[in-house]
C-alpha cells in the first residue's frame, strides 16, 4: 500500500525534478563526495605504496620527537532495500531526484517510519565491534540548515548511541612491518544520509539531488588510538572488511558507501595534553587516508618545531589528491550548536535480549576470527592477510578447503595464478568461472599424478574463463598423464633413434643435452608423459649402451 | 434542574444579516425530525444516511443546498480558504452508487470541512501560511483518505492560525474568521475555521487539529462539539507538524454522535505514522442506542472530578456558573461530582509553551524555500533562507520559532526543554492519579467565551493564558470532549460556553457516551447561531 501511494506520488513532475537554484559564496557549498561514474565493486585493499615526500624526509628527524593522535569517524551506508524512514530504494548513480518521496523530501505532513533492518544492521555491527549495546536508545534531531538536508534536521542519535565502548583487532600488512593492533571504538550510532549538491560548471549555481537523502548510515567513531597513516588506513580497511563480512554495506569508498573523516593532532612525546585537532575530509581511498594523515602530521610537526604551533588551528582541511596535500576548507567559528532534542516522531528503540542473542548467534565468522584460524592452519601472515582481506576470496578459499584440498596448495593457486588472472583482467573472484570444487579437484589430480602440474596450469585458465569440470577437460582433451613404463620407453626409443647425431654428442660427454631429449619425448607425448618417469627411463637408456 | 444554565436571550436582535431563506435547506432534517428550539441535537450524519438510503434526498441536492448557504454566509464568516471544485461531482458519484444499490460508507454524502494544515491532494494545503501559498500536497493525509474511503465528501479547507499557532484564527496569513454567534468576535483557534463552519452549518462535520486546545477552545467559542482524541488514536500523517509530541487531529460536529462517527472513521493504526496506536476503538454507537433516556439516572455511579484549579481567579463568572450548572446537570443524571485538585496544573502553561515552541522551531525548519513554497530570490544561500522565511512566516510563528530555538540552545536546554519534560511527567502522573479515582474529569475550556476580534492580538501573554484549561490535556496525551453547555451574555443572542470532559487514555467511548446523554438531556439550549437560525427554522416548517 505504502509503495503504491508513494509511487503514484513520484509521477508528479513538478515536485520531482526541482531545479532549485541558488548561488554559492566563497565556495562554501562544498560537497564532500566526489562524484564518480565508476561503479566497480572491486575490493579496495589498502594498497599503500610507501611514498617519498621530500618534505617528509627533511623533517623525519623532528617527527621522532612528536607523537600523532588520530581518531576516525566513519560513515557506512547500509545496503538495506529501502531508505531508513521511507519506502524509497537507493541506487547509486540513478538519475537525480528519481528515488524520492514525500518523506525523504521533507514535504509538509510527512512522517518518518523506521526501517527495522537499520536496527538489525546496527546491532550486527555493534556486536562485531565488541561494543556494549544500549537496550534503550532513541533517535534525536540534529538541526542545521543546508539545501541537501530537506527537513532542516538530520535524524540521528545523540546522547544514547545504540552501541558504544568496543574495539577492533587487526594485523598490519607485513610490508609495513606487520604487528597486531587493537583500536578502541567510542560509539556506533544510526542516522540518515543527506542529499547531494550538484554544482554547476562555472560555480554560479547549485542543484539539489535528494536520491541519497534518508539512506541509512551507521557512524562509527574510533578512540584516538591511531598513531600514523598506515594504522589509520588499516583501521578503515578493517571497518570495510567487517561491514562486508556482515553483509550490511558494500563498503565502497568511491561511491561514498564508506566515508572517513579523520582528526589529527600532534604533541611532543611526553606531553599528556592533546594538541589542536584538525579534521581532514575528502578521503576517497585508504591510500589517501594514509597519505593525507602523514602529510598532515609533517605539516603540524614542521609548524610546531618552528615555534609556530599557534598557527595550527581547529579547522576542517581538504585532501587534494592531485597536489598531495591538505588545504584549509573552513575554519571553525566556535562550536556549532545543533540543538539536539529527542525525535518526537519515532518511538524509542528498545532491544530485547532474545533479539540480540539471535543476531549474535547468526553472526558470520569475522575477519579477525578468520585470520586467527588461517594462522592456526599454518599459513604465513602474508597468506593470511591476502586470503582474509576479501570476503569473497576467503569464502572461495574456505570452500576449496572444505572440498578436501591441501591448504598450502590451495593458497598457492589462489595467491598465484588465480590472483594474477584477477589482477590482469580486473575482475573479482566472483566473476571467474572456476568454482572451489574444481580447484580442489585440480589440486587432487596433480597431487594424485593424473595430470602434470604444467597441464594443471593450462586447465586452470580454461576453467577460469570457460568453466567446466577438471574431469571433463582431462577426458575431452585426453590429458591423462602417461605413467605406463613401456609406453614411455617406446617414445624414448623413438626419439633416440631419430636423433643419432645428438645421441653421439651426448655419449661423447655433452650430457647437458639430456634436456633436449626430454623435451622431444614430452613433445611426442603431447606433454602427458610423467616427467619423473620419463627422466628416469631416458637416463637409463642414454647411459645403458655406453 | 437547569436553572443555573443561561438560556440564549431570545429577545435580542436575531441576526445582523438579511438572509434570504432558501427552500432547499435542510429538507433532510425536516423530513425526519421536528426540531423545536429546545429539542436535543440529533445526528446529521445518521439522518442524512436514512434519507439517502430511503431515496428521500440525494447527495447532490444536499451539496447544492450547502453551496447556496456557503455563498450567503461565507462573505461574513471567512471560514474557508479553499472550496472544493469537485463537490457536485463527488456528490453525484455517491448518488450513482446508491442508485446502483452499491454499499456506501458511513459518511456517504457527508460534507466534511478540513483544516488547511491537513494535506489534501485535490485542493491546496497552505497551513494558513504565506510560505505555503498555493502549495498543493501530492497526497491525502491518512485521516482525509479514510474520510474519502468511507464516502465522505470534502467541501473545502478551513482557515486557521498559521500552522496552528494561535487561539483566535487572527494569525492566519490570509483572512480573519468571524464567530457565527457574533461577527465581531473571534471563533477561537487555531481550528477557528473548522469550528465556525460547523457552527454555521457550512459543513456537517469537520477535521481540526489540537496541539494545546485548538479543537476544544473554538468548539466552546462557536457552540459546537469538539473532540480531541488520545495522542496516537488518529494518524498524524499528512498533518503539518507544529509540535509533534502534542499534535492530534480532532473532530467537530453539531452532535456528540456525529463527532464520534467521524472519529471512528479516521482513527486506527497507520503504517505511515510510527506514533499511531493500534488500540481498537469500540463501537460506541451501539451504546448510544441502548441508553434508556426515560431512566432518571442514566449515569448512576459515574464518578466525575471537577478540576478545582480551573475555577480559580481569572475565570469569568458566566463561565463558572455555566460549568457549575453543567456539574449540577451531571448530578441530576446520577453522577457523583467532587472537586479534585491537580497540583501541577499551573505548571502546564509554561511547560507547554516551551515544548511546543521547541518542537515547532524544529518542525518548521523544512520551510526554507528550497524545495517548495514561496522562495525569495537571493544572491547567496543564507540570504535565500533568511528572506524566504522572513517573508513567508507571520509574526506569531516567527516568535515561537525564536523562543523554541532559544530553549533548545546549548546551555539552555537543561533549564528549559528538559525541565519542561519533567513537568510533563508530573502532569501525566497527576492526571493518572485523578483518573484512577474518577471516571472523567470536567472543567471549563477557556476562562471566557469568545472575545472581540483584535482584543488580545497585541497581548500574546493574555492570549497564551487563555490556553491554561486545555494544554495540560495535550501534555498528558489524554482524550477530551467539549460540548456546549450554556450561554453567557454577549453578542446579539448570547455566547455559547463549552464543557470539557477529560477521560483516561483511549477511553473516548466513555466520553462520547457521557457526552451524548448530557447533550440529549440538556433542556432549553439550542446551539444554532443566529446567522443560520432563520434558514434552519424555515426549512423545518
Amino acid at each position: 500500500m505504502a509503495s503504491t501511494l508513494f509511487r503514484n506520488i513520484q509521477t508528479h513532475p513538478i515536485l520531482f525534478y526541482p531545479s532549485v537554484l541558488f548561488r554559492r559564496k566563497n565556495g562554501a557549498l562544498y560537497c564532500t563526495m566526489k562524484s564518480s561514474s565508476s561503479s566497480t565493486t572491486q575490493t579496495q585493499t589498502a594498497t599503500l605504496e610507501k611514498h617519498q615526500n621530500p618534505r617528509t624526509k627533511v623533517i623525519d628527524k623532528r617527527i621522532k620527537d612528536y607523537e600523532a593522535i588520530i581518531g576516525i569517524e566513519t560513515h557506512v551506508q547500509l545496503s538495506t532495500l529501502t531508505k531508513a524512514f521511507c519506502g524509497c530504494p537507493y541506487n547509486y548513480g540513478a538519475q537525480p531526484n528519481t528515488s524520492i518521496c514525500p518523506v525523504c523530501m521533507g514535504l509538509p505532513g510527512a512522517l518518518p517510519v523506521l526501517n527495522s533492518k537499520v536496527i538489525e544492521f546496527a546491532v550486527k555491527l555493534g556486536l562485531a565491534l565488541n561494543c556494549k549495546l544500549s537496550f534503550n536508545s532513541k533517535f534525536d534531531r540534529k538541526q542545521y540548515f543546508y539545501p541537501d538536508l530537506p527537513k532542516g534536521y538530520q535524524i540521528s542519535q545523540f546522547d544514547i548511541p545504540i552501541a558504544s565502548n568496543g574495539y577492533v583487532d587487526l594485523d598490519l600488512p607485513v610490508e609495513f612491518g606487520g604487528g597486531h593492533r587493537r583500536f578502541g571504538i567510542t560509539r556506533v550510532h544510526m542516522e540518515e544520509d543527506a542529499g547531494k549538491l550538484l554544482h554547476s560548471g562555472n560555480g554560479s549555481f547549485s542543484q539539489v539531488d535528494l536520491n541519497r537523502a534518508g539512506v541509512p548510515l551507521l557512524e562509527i567513531v574510533s578512540e584516538p588510538d591511531m598513531r600514523n597513516g598506515i594504522e589509520a588506513a588499516e583501521y578503515a580497511a578493517e571497518i570495510q572488511r567487517v561491514v562486508r563480512y556482515l553483509g550490511i554495506s558494500n563498503g565502497n569508498m568511491q561511491e561514498g558507501s564508506l566515508r572517513c573523516d579523520v582528526n589529527v593532532s600532534i604533541r611532543p612525546i611526553g606531553q599528556s595534553e592533546f594538541g589542536t585537532k584538525v579534521e581532514i575530509k575528502n578521503l576517497n581511498s585508504f591510500s589517501s587516508v594514509n597519505r593525507a594523515i602523514d602529510f598532515e602530521i609533517s605539516r603540524q610537526v614542521l609548524l610546531h618545531s618552528q615555534g609556530q604551533g599557534n598557527s595550527i588551528v581547529q579547522e576542517t582541511r581538504l585532501w587534494e589528491e592531485g597536489a598531495q596535500k591538505t588545504v584549509t576548507m573552513r575554519k571553525k567559528e566556535g562550536l556549532s550548536d545543533y540543538r539536539y532534542f529527542p525525535e518526537p516522531d519515532l518511538p524509542e528503540v528498545i532491544l530485547k535480549k532474545e533479539y540480540v542473542d539471535s543476531i549474535q548467534n547468526s553472526l558470520p565468522e569475522l575477519p579477525e576470527m578468520k585470520r586467527r584460524r588461517y594462522e592456526n592452519m599454518g599459513l604465513s601472515m602474508q597468506d593470511v592477510l591476502f586470503l582474509a582481506n576479501d570476503i569473497n576470496v576467503a569464502k572461495f578459499f574456505d570452500a576449496t578447503i572444505a572440498e578436501g584440498a591441501d591448504v598450502k596448495l590451495a593458497t598457492n593457486w589462489i595467491m598465484g595464478d588465480i590472483a594474477a588472472y584477477m589482477k590482469n583482467e580486473k575482475v573479482s573472484i566472483n566473476d571467474i568461472k572456476l568454482v572451489p570444487r574444481e580447484l580442489a579437484e585440480l589440486i587432487a589430480s596433480i597431487k594424485g599424478g593424473t595430470i602434470s602440474g604444467k597441464i594443471g596450469k593450462e586447465i586452470l585458465f580454461e576453467l577460469i574463463e570457460k568453466g567446466g569440470t577438471v574431469k571433463g577437460l582431462i577426458e575431452e582433451k585426453n590429458l591423462v598423464q602417461i605413467v605406463d613404463h613401456t609406453e614411455i620407453e617406446k617414445m624414448v626409443d623413438k626419439v633416440l633413434s631419430e636423433n643419432p647425431n645428438q645421441l653421439e654428442q651426448y655419449r661423447a660427454g655433452k650430457t647437458k643435452i639430456q634436456g633436449y631429449f626430454a623435451g622431444q619425448v614430452m613433445k611426442l607425448s603431447k606433454g602427458k608423459a610423467n616427467p619423473g618417469l620419463l627422466n628416469k627411463i631416458l637416463q637409463q637408456k642414454l647411459n645403458a649402451s655406453s | 434542574m437547569l436553572s443555573t444554565l443561561q438560556q440564549p436571550p431570545r429577545s435580542l436582535s436575531r441576526i445582523p444579516l438579511h438572509l434570504k431563506p432558501l427552500r432547499s435547506f435542510f429538507t433532510v432534517a425536516s423530513a425526519s425530525a421536528s426540531q423545536d428550539q429546545s429539542s436535543p441535537p440529533s445526528s446529521q450524519i445518521l439522518t442524512l444516511r436514512r434519507a439517502l438510503l430511503s431515496r428521500q434526498t440525494t447527495a447532490t441536492q444536499l451539496a447544492e443546498s450547502y453551496i447556496s448557504r456557503l455563498s450567503l454566509t461565507e462573505p461574513h464568516l471567512h471560514s474557508f480558504l479553499h472550496i472544493s471544485d469537485t463537490l457536485l461531482r463527488d456528490a453525484q458519484l455517491i448518488d450513482r452508487k446508491i442508485e446502483k444499490g452499491e454499499d456506501v460508507g458511513p459518511l456517504a454524502g457527508v460534507l466534511v470541512g478540513v483544516k488547511d494544515n491537513i494535506c489534501t491532494a485535490d485542493m491546496p494545503s497552505t497551513g494558513g501560511s504565506r510560505i505555503l501559498e498555493n502549495y498543493k500536497a501530492p497526497f491525502d493525509a491518512t485521516a482525509v483518505r479514510r474520510v474519502k474511503e468511507k464516502d465522505g465528501i470534502l467541501i473545502g479547507k478551513t482557515n486557521l492560525d498559521e500552522f496552528g499557532m494561535g487561539s483566535t484564527t487572527e494569525a492566519s496569513s490570509f483572512q480573519v474568521t468571524a464567530n457565527p454567534w457574533d461577527l465581531s468576535r473571534v471563533p477561537g483557534g487555531s481550528s477557528g475555521g473548522s469550528a465556525a463552519a460547523v457552527s454555521a452549518r457550512q459543513c456537517m462535520v469537520s477535521l481540526g487539529s489540537d496541539t494545546g486546545g485548538s479543537v476544544r477552545q473554538p468548539a466552546s467559542f462557536c457552540g459546537v462539539v469538539g473532540l480531541k482524541p488520545t495522542y496516537g488514536r488518529v494518524s498524524r500523517f499528512g498533518l503539518m507538524a507544529y509540535a509533534s509530541s502534542l499534535d492530534v487531529i480532532g473532530c467537530f460536529g453539531t452532535s456528540v454522535a456525529d463527532t464520534g462517527i467521524l472519529l471512528h472513521v479516521i482513527s486506527g493504526h497507520d503504517r505511515f505514522d510510527a506514533t499511531s496506536s493500534n488500540r481498537e476503538f469500540p463501537d460506541f454507537l451501539s451504546q448510544f442506542t441502548s441508553i434508556n433516556l426515560v431512566e432518571s439516572k442514566p449515569l448512576k455511579g459515574l464518578k466525575v472530578g471537577l478540576i478545582r484549579e480551573t475555577l480559580e481567579d481569572g475565570v469569568d463568572n458566566g463561565v463558572k456558573s455555566a460549568i457549575s450548572g453543567a456539574a449540577s446537570h451531571l448530578e441530576e443524571l446520577g453522577c457523583t461530582v467532587t472537586e479534585v485538585s491537580l497540583p501541577s496544573f499551573s505548571l502546564g502553561l509554561p511547560a507547554y509553551y516551551i515544548l511546543a515552541s521547541s518542537e515547532s522551531s524544529s518542525n518548521l525548519s523544512r520551510y526554507d524555500g528550497v524545495r517548495y513554497g514561496n522562495q525569495v530570490f537571493a544572491e547567496e544561500l543564507n540570504a535565500l533562507y533568511n528572506d524566504s522565511r522572513a517573508k513567508g512566516f507571520g509574526p506569531e510563528v516567527q516568535m515561537r520559532i525564536l523562543m523554541g530555538t532559544y530553549a533548545l540552545s546549548a546551555g539552555y536546554y537543561d533549564a528549559y526543554y528538559k525541565r519542561a519534560q519533567q513537568v510533563r511527567t508530573l502532569i501525566r502522573k497527576s492526571f493518572k492519579d485523578a483518573l484512577d479515582d474518577n471516571d472523567i474529569l470536567i472543567s471549563p475550556v477557556a476562562p471566557s467565551a469568545a472575545y472581540k476580534i483584535g482584543e488580545k492580538k497585541n497581548d500574546p501573554l493574555a492570549m497564551y493564558a487563555g490556553d491554561i484549561m486545555t494544554v495540560n490535556v495535550n501534555l498528558a496525551g489524554l482524550p477530551a470532549l467539549v460540548l456546549p453547555c450554556g450561554f453567557v451574555e454577549g453578542g446579539p443572542v448570547g455566547l455559547p460556553v463549552g464543557l470539557q470532559m477529560i477521560g483516561a487514555a483511549f477511553d473516548e467511548a466513555k466520553l462520547l457516551k457521557v457526552g451524548h446523554i448530557f447533550e440529549q438531556t440538556l433542556q432549553g439550549c439550542r446551539f444554532v447561531p443566529p446567522i443560520v437560525a432563520d434558514d434552519l427554522a424555515y426549512s423545518q416548517q
